[in-house]
């Protein structure tokens, strides 16, 4: 069935460097997207008109729009837009980060207005400062709903990456194909054994981390 | 811009999309129905489907469309399973929707308060009574928020079919953008037929969820 | 008077843990009984083994010469004969006030649509909430909605209602218009078991008060006499919980 080829050679290493490579470009998004995702979630929960119109636009536009167009855009676009080229990779993070600072943005404004207005009176009434309150009493209870969904945005986020072969990029997917092509002629059936290989990568890559997701939201859950 | 170029172009990208919402709308009935079958199997704990329902979850949930769908088109043919890129395309997005759709349905009937059930019980509802008039509307109208959440991202997944060589706006920008160069009018086509294809429905949905949120809380 | 409800060696447990132990309980038709204790005591899981919605260990609770619980015959359609009001509002959301109280007649009783509306509205009336059968739950304050579930359990003309703390998560000023609708159906001679805190009201009501402690009956009297003279030491603890000294 096409497992055999992953014992010949090098070929099982080069499909986890191909893992590697949408492994980097995922954790490099995903870094981007918690920190800008604070700063943007933190504007959008203060309720201000201006930013509330174009946050709103930002996000329709992330919540409407495929990844990969986004990602052809970027791409092919550019290019064409400045006569300048584009690496593959940077058009992905910045594909990957536009769209993931939304969500964690999303995810920020949600966790901020769920904190009831009663936490915030009650630290004034026993006399904490705007800072103090904010330190010991917002930011741990905001923490604590946040971080399970930051978890999973991780994994969302190496789901998505897999659209980068799409553009070019030797990936997990592109190396399978490659390899798939390289012994068309001595095992025909490769491509069961490579994209079933390829199933269960992605499926280890990401199950662990939805799962301390999961348990991170149970045991926080009040 | 070129206008004339788009004009010329409209036609094939008309055809794409209507392509893809059909095998798009079709998953997403696909996954609604296995959604809610494996919801129920979840909810009444039916031995050993059970088991197999939540196997079958993390798979899907945890795995790229894109991976499912080369390994359905391209692996399975090699047992002696072939499809057409279109049925494949369905019943991929079918597969993956199943998965969310199963998530969502079941919270939803785990909402429902367990003193609802008991109060429908001390006034004499049988089980199926208990389920049909008092657990599943109240089910239904928590997940309605998850279930568009859901078929938003389905729509949207729908853009990998390009990848199994589905003839979609993806496939269509992308040829054309190999063949003629016209990467500005390309583009600006998929950008606007995927707004048709998804506007509406992010604004029926937000209207749908506030609607059903005033079912049961009575606030917006 | 005719025996309606009849308990014997009753016991709940949830695996080691023993709940209820040898409850042993007699109600005649027509008969007022106010269960009290401290919390914990068992009071509510008492009443919910009587309706079937917890099973029981050992022994049986019989009405009218029928075993309900244990369950022998799953067809039974004992629950239609016992009302019972929780202490959350537990009506159902997605209903307006007429068609909670039309539900269970409708689809339960299967009876005719003109006839259960006629009697919603008189009954709906009758605890003052005509005005609000097209309102939903969540439009209507704790009192109205304890009224209302009151109602929903009446309109199956159960032989006999249990009341599960009915007040205890209710505004004050809203506990006496619904204890003022549970005193009028016990002028109509209503088989009631009311578990609750509101001692003056037990005092009221009660044609017998059950004083549950620990899992166990601990006295069974005539409410003059377990309010003046309880029996045991136990019983004249927890009656002074609610008794305050003066502090000046």
């Amino acid at each position: 069935m096409g497992f055999d080829v992953l014992l010949k050679g090098k070929n099982m290493l080069r499909l986890l460097e191909g893992l590697g490579v949408a492994m980097k470009i995922s954790l490099v998004s995903v870094v981007i997207s918690i920190f800008l995702g604070i700063i943007v979630g933190m504007l959008m929960s203060q309720k201000k008109p201006l930013i509330n119109v174009v946050t709103r636009i930002y996000l329709e536009i992330v919540r409407i729009m495929p990844q990969l167009v986004l990602l052809f855009i970027v791409f092919f676009g550019f290019t064409k837009l400045t006569g300048k080229n584009i690496s593959a990779e940077l058009s992905s993070i910045i594909v990957f980060s536009f769209w993931g600072t939304a969500e964690m943005a999303d995810l920020v404004r949600g966790s901020l207005l769920s904190i009831p207005m009663i936490q915030y009176e009650s630290s004034k009434a026993l006399g904490f400062s705007r800072l103090q309150t904010y330190i010991y009493i917002i930011i741990p209870q905001v923490a604590r709903r946040l971080l399970p969904l930051s978890i999973n945005l991780i994994t969302r986020m190496i789901k998505t990456t897999s659209l980068i072969m799409m553009i070019g990029i030797v990936e997990v997917l592109k190396t399978g194909q490659q390899i798939i092509e390289a012994n068309r002629k001595t095992s025909p059936g490769a491509a069961f054994g490579i994209f079933a290989t390829i199933f269960l990568l992605y499926f280890l890559a990401c199950w662990p981390i939805s799962c301390l997701s999961k348990y991170l939201e149970k045991r926080w859950e009040n | 811009m070129d206008f004339e170029v788009i004009k010329s172009y409209i036609p094939l990208f008309a055809e794409a999309f209507l392509l893809t919402i059909k095998t798009g709308w079709f998953g997403i009935a696909l996954s609604f129905a296995l959604g809610l079958i494996c919801a129920f199997i979840l909810y009444f704990k039916i031995p050993v489907l059970s088991a197999a329902v939540k196997v079958y979850v993390e798979l899907f949930r945890n795995t790229p469309l894109l991976v499912q769908l080369f390994f359905m088109y391209y692996g399975l043919p090699i047992l002696g399973i072939r499809v057409s890129a279109e049925i494949c395309g369905i019943i991929g997005l079918g597969l993956l929707g199943g998965s969310y759709m199963t998530e969502s349905i079941r919270s939803g009937l785990e909402s429902v308060p367990k003193i609802q059930t008991e109060s429908a019980l001390s006034l004499g509802m049988t089980k199926p009574q208990l389920f049909r008039l008092v657990i599943l509307p109240q089910a239904f109208a928590m997940s309605v928020p998850a279930i568009v959440a859901n078929i938003i991202f389905l729509l949207k997944e729908t853009s990998v079919f390009s990848a199994i060589s589905l003839m979609d706006l993806m496939f269509t920008a992308k040829d054309l953008i190999g063949l003629y160069y016209d990467t500005t009018e390309s583009l600006f086509l998929l950008v606007v037929f995927y707004i048709i294809m998804l506007l509406p429905v992010s604004i029926i949905g937000t209207v749908a969820e506030k609607k059903a949120r005033f079912k049961i809380y009575g606030d917006i | 008077m005719e025996e309606i409800l009849k308990i014997e060696h009753l016991k709940k447990s949830f695996d080691d843990l023993t709940i209820l132990e040898d409850i042993n309980l007699s109600v005649k038709k027509g008969e007022v009984l106010v269960v009290v204790g401290p919390s914990g005591c068992g009071k509510s899981t008492l009443l919910r083994c009587i309706n079937g919605l917890e099973d029981i260990q050992e022994g049986k609770v019989i009405l009218e010469g029928n075993i309900i619980n244990p369950l022998v015959d799953r067809k039974s359609k004992y629950r239609e004969k016992i009302g019972m009001v929780f202490q959350s509002y537990d009506l159902f959301p997605h209903k307006s006030i007429l068609e909670n109280v039309m539900l269970a007649p409708l689809k339960v009783q299967k009876r005719k649509k003109d006839e259960v509306k006629k009697e919603a509205e008189q009954l709906l009336d009758r605890v003052g909430l005509l005005s609000k059968v097209s309102n939903y739950p969540r439009q209507l304050s704790g009192g109205q909605k304890q009224r209302v579930a009151i109602v929903r359990a009446l309109i199956m003309h159960p032989e006999i209602l249990l009341f599960d703390e009915v007040t205890a998560a209710l505004d004050p000023e809203m506990v006496r218009e619904v204890l003022d609708v549970i005193l009028n159906l016990a002028k109509q001679q209503r088989t009631m078991l009311i578990v609750t805190h509101e001692m003056a009201f037990a005092k009221a009501i009660a044609d017998r008060v059950i004083f549950l402690d620990g899992g166990s009956i601990v006295e069974d009297s005539d409410p003059t006499s377990f309010f003046t003279a309880p029996k045991t030491d136990r019983a004249r603890k927890f009656l002074n919980t609610f008794e305050f000294e003066k502090v000046h």
